[in-house]
């Protein structure tokens, strides 16, 4: 059953997206990116750490996968350095993709809405797909959208932290506002549950990283998360049951032996 | 010329960022460059000179979530 979706006219195929970071090792990653099935990867520019070129070979080892890269603005605090990043990621990526990180607070990492809508209008006007990393909240999305997204990603939960869906009820009201809307879960998913409850809400696809990499065992949860995603996926599709306050026998009542009918009109004595 | 690059302080003899990332043996490195945090093209690096006390960013493909 064919099942894809598309991102600013790409079809894509599978619905989990994975980050390249914090793995035990670049070997570990590419298993995982294999075992995890995504066809899209997060990746970032930084200051080369040393003499060994390490960017060089991390970048071909990606390239080596066969997988689209999404180039993120990580870590950026401004208008101007998120612009500033996402320009540099172009020439080096060789797409106009971007992930847009404002990140507007330390403790939680929550974008800086009012930042990130404006880099979304600059960028958008420069060409970019911006894939906007932001909150559930409604009117921010409807910004983004006019500022030109056509992918909005909000949070499950801060990033990293691994808890899941923190509000689902935004999470639905806003899947429930923008039907036609790709919506991607980026960020605070920590197990597989999470990405099978985001998936279930009828979001389209989930971005992770930290939970895949900082398993015991990085490859069987990219396996774990895969078939979550799916489960998720079809779940929703499936239509789910409504749920009911009160029991419901499963198995006919009729038939069952040892019970007589109860007796009517048949006072007792 | 004293510039800082990636943050850090350098005496460099380069006058211009093509002829910087050559004094810095980068070669066919894969980078992306910015000048006082404005993207420069690597098209136009070798147009691009350098003044006492620019900020020079050289970055590079990293991993990211």
């Amino acid at each position: 059953m064919s099942d894809t979706f598309s991102l600013y006219g790409e079809t894509i195929a599978s619905r989990l997206l994975v980050g390249t970071a914090l793995y035990p090792s670049p070997s570990i990653m590419a298993e995982a990116i294999k075992a995890s099935g995504a066809g899209i990867v997060t990746v970032s520019l930084r200051r080369e750490s040393g003499a060994a070129r390490a960017g060089e070979s991390f970048w071909a080892l990606i390239r080596s996968l066969g997988v689209r890269v999404l180039p993120n603005t990580a870590g950026c605090r401004t208008v101007k350095e998120a612009v500033t990043t996402a320009q540099m990621a172009r020439e080096v990526f060789g797409t106009s993709w971007i992930k847009l990180e404002v990140i507007g607070e330390d403790d939680t990492l929550q974008p800086d809405v009012f930042g990130l809508v404006e880099a979304a209008g600059i960028l958008a006007r420069d060409g970019f797909s911006v894939f906007p990393y932001t909150t559930e909240d409604l009117v921010v999305a409807e910004r983004l959208l006019g500022a030109g997204c056509e992918v909005l990603m909000p949070w499950g939960a801060p990033i990293g932290s691994g808890r899941g869906l923190n509000n689902p009820f935004g999470l639905r009201a806003l899947r429930a506002h923008f039907p036609g809307v790709p919506l991607v879960v980026d960020a605070g998913i920590g197990a597989p549950s999470h990405a099978v409850a985001a998936m279930e809400l009828g979001y389209d696809a989930i971005l992770l990283n930290t939970a895949i990499a900082k398993a015991t065992d990085p490859i069987a949860m990219a396996r774990a998360f895969a078939l979550a995603t799916e489960a998720g996926r079809l779940g929703y599709r499936a239509g789910a049951m409504e749920p009911r306050d009160m029991a419901a026998p499963s198995t006919p009542v009729i038939g069952q032996a040892f019970r007589e009918p109860p007796l009517r009109n048949t006072p007792r004595a | 010329m004293q510039i800082s690059i990636n943050g850090k302080p350098h005496e460099v003899e380069a006058g211009t960022l093509a002829a910087l990332l050559d004094e810095l043996d980068y070669g066919e490195a894969v980078v992306a460059t910015a000048l006082n945090q404005a993207f420069v093209r690597a098209a136009d690096r070798h147009a691009t000179k350098l003044h006492d006390g620019d900020q020079v960013e050289i970055l590079v493909p990293r991993q990211g979530g």
